[in-house]
Formats: structure tokens, C-alpha cells, sequence
């Protein structure tokens, strides 16, 4: 299962910390989240709320993530650019990219496409990988970013490596 | 009571505990109180105190207060669901309640009409909502806080303080606050 390799690298990563919205591309990693003690998983209202929620728990020594759908990182920029940009608060975004091959809802069209140049206008570093073997590189890249530039970093998953996935919905 | 008179009272109560201030004149006002590397100074994200607050305090065991204020609380009213299905111990939520926007000119906000802030934060799922309008009132809410999760909604009034800027770079706030968590852990 695709989400069981995306969970595992979340561990290899050092996540302790999720904050999610739900996503139907997300939907097994997120029951994989609620299912595993060696993450504390807080699921909020609202994509903006989670980015709060991640700086503090980084800020009482986590490493948090923040698990959504793109359509979230829209009400989040602010928060993003205010608040970890400022102060230097790192947090990983496993970002649902909704919009692209396969899409069938016309309302994730235009968030899908403009994710990418939102997340590079307020200089958040994105990795998307292409296939499920390239899945331990972008967070491998994502993890360095993490680090040397004490930056929110994103990894971008597209519909199309999700394709494969079993129990899907979308 | 004005918000300065009720922040030093916090303040001079405050030990070992993290404190997450809202933006502006609150975290200006308590910079000018009492300074001290437990102090988060927000410079932005306008909303987000009570949830840095949540994840700080389901992340230490250390007592987490957060000076939050009307019209921020009422950008982020999720957060007092996400924190009533979470109820974590170590939390106090101060909201200061000045019914109006004042950092950014004293426009009113909805608390100055028909909403209630104590009544949502109940109708969230917080059990201990506690509304004050004294300082004597607010000295004591505050020392019953420290067992569960308590909401103190204090009443105060529209004045901002003449208080300068806070003088420490967004980094220095950080990197000290961390410094501070890191030592009360060992």
C-alpha cells in the first residue's frame, strides 16, 4: 500500500507530530496516523489552524507535519509566511495535489494548478515524485530543506502515484 | 480593568510556565510587563495563539497561558473545538475581551454586539469557562486553572497601552523560548 510507504517515511523523516484535514487521497495514512502511538495525530477545523497547532508543538520540541489537501494550503499562506517564515519554524506539509491527471471535480482545477507557484511565491521548497519509487528521495530532499533552511518544506502527492492504491475513493 | 492591569497580574503569578502571546499590543504590553524567555511574542498569523497554544501544550508537560484576544479567537472558533475534543490539563486560554479590534484602530468587533465568547466556548465542549471582570476576579480564576483546561474570558477595557515595539528579532524570541522548553525538560 502506497500510504503504508508515505507513513513509514514520515517515521524516517522524524515525525512525532501530525495535524491533519481530511483528504480522500490521504484517507489510509490517515487511518495509519490514528493507528500509531509513535505519531500524535491532531486532526483541526481548518488547514490554517493546523499550521498553529504544528508551530507550537515544534516549538515544545516535536517535529511536526502537517497532512492536506491543496485546496487547504490556500487559507494556510498567511500563517506560512507569518509565522514559520518569520520566526523560522520549520514544519513538513504532505500536501493531496488535487487538480492534475484524472481529476474529475472542476473545483480543485485552479488550487491544483496554481499549488506549485503558491508554494514557490512565499519560498516553501516543494518535491513531488513521480513514481512510488521516488517517494523516499522527495522526502529525503524535503528533509534537508527541513533542516538547513528551518523552513516549511512540501511534498506534493498527485493523484496519479495514488492510482494503485487500494480502498481508494476518489 | 485594562488589558495592561491584567496581564501583570498574570504576569506576576507566572513561574515556569510558557506563555503564547497574541499579536500586537498584548505582546508589546507583555514585553513591557515582564519580559522572559518562556514568553512566545506572535508578530503575525493573526488567530493562531490558542492553537500554538494546543500543540505546545499536548507537546510538554510544562503549563501552557495563552493571552488571546476577542477579535482573534473569533477568526479561529474551530480551535475551540479542536481544544474542548483534546482537553489537555496544562492549558489556561486568557482571552482578553475588549469587544473591538484594538490594534488596528479600536473598530468594533462582535463581541461589542450580540455574540458571546464564553457561550461558544462552551457550546465547543469546554467544560470550565470561567468569565471575569475584576482583577481580584482574574487572580483567582487563574490559580484554579492550573488542574484542567480552563477558559478565562476577561473583560477589559478598549485602552492600549503606550508601550514600545518588542525589541528581540523573531529568531532571538524563538531560539531563546526554545532554550527555555529545552531546559525544563532536563
Amino acid at each position: 500500500m502506497i500510504s503504508e510507504i508515505i507513513f513509514n517515511e514520515l517515521i524516517c523523516f522524524g515525525v512525532d507530530f501530525a495535524t491533519s484535514v481530511p483528504s480522500n487521497l490521504f484517507k489510509n495514512l490517515l487511518s495509519l496516523l490514528d493507528k500509531n502511538p509513535e505519531i500524535l495525530h491532531v486532526s483541526v477545523t481548518r488547514e490554517e489552524e493546523g499550521v498553529g497547532v504544528a508551530a507550537g508543538a515544534y516549538l515544545g520540541g516535536k517535529t511536526p507535519a502537517l497532512v492536506i489537501q491543496n485546496s487547504g494550503l490556500g487559507n494556510s499562506i498567511n500563517a506560512l509566511a507569518s509565522l514559520n517564515k518569520v520566526f523560522k519554524i520549520p514544519l513538513l506539509i504532505l500536501v493531496a495535489q488535487r487538480g492534475g491527471k484524472g481529476e474529475t471535480i472542476p473545483a480543485q482545477i485552479p488550487m491544483g494548478e496554481a499549488t506549485p507557484r503558491l508554494l514557490d511565491a512565499i519560498g516553501i521548497p516543494h518535491y513531488t515524485p513521480k513514481s512510488v519509487e521516488q517517494i523516499p528521495k522527495a522526502f529525503q530532499r524535503a528533509k534537508k530543506s527541513f533542516y538547513t533552511y528551518e523552513t516549511p518544506v512540501a511534498v506534493l502527492i498527485e493523484m496519479e502515484l495514488m492510482k494503485n492504491e487500494k480502498n481508494r475513493s476518489y | 480593568m485594562k488589558r495592561i492591569e491584567a496581564i501583570k497580574i498574570i504576569a506576576d503569578e507566572l513561574e515556569k510556565e510558557l506563555v503564547v502571546c497574541n499579536l500586537g499590543f498584548p505582546s508589546r504590553e507583555l514585553y513591557s510587563v515582564r519580559d522572559r524567555p518562556e514568553n512566545f511574542y506572535m508578530l503575525g498569523s493573526m488567530g493562531l495563539a490558542s492553537s500554538i497554544g494546543l500543540g505546545l501544550s499536548l507537546s510538554t508537560a510544562k503549563h501552557v497561558v495563552v493571552m488571546e484576544g476577542d477579535g482573534s479567537i473569533l477568526m479561529n472558533l474551530g480551535s475551540l473545538a479542536t481544544i474542548a475534543n483534546h482537553s489537555p490539563k496544562n492549558l489556561t486560554l486568557i482571552i482578553f475581551d475588549n469587544e473591538s479590534y484594538g490594534s488596528t484602530g479600536g473598530q468594533p468587533s462582535y463581541t461589542a454586539g450580540k455574540t458571546d465568547l464564553a457561550a461558544l466556548a462552551t457550546g465547543a465542549g469546554i467544560e470550565r469557562v470561567l468569565v471575569v471582570d475584576s482583577p481580584q476576579k482574574l487572580r483567582e480564576a487563574y490559580r484554579k486553572s492550573k488542574k484542567e483546561l480552563t477558559v478565562i474570558v476577561t473583560k477589559v477595557e478598549k485602552e492600549n497601552a503606550d508601550v514600545p515595539v518588542i525589541g528581540i528579532s523573531p529568531e532571538d524570541i524563538k531560539n531563546r523560548f526554545l532554550n527555555a522548553v529545552k531546559k525544563s525538560i532536563t
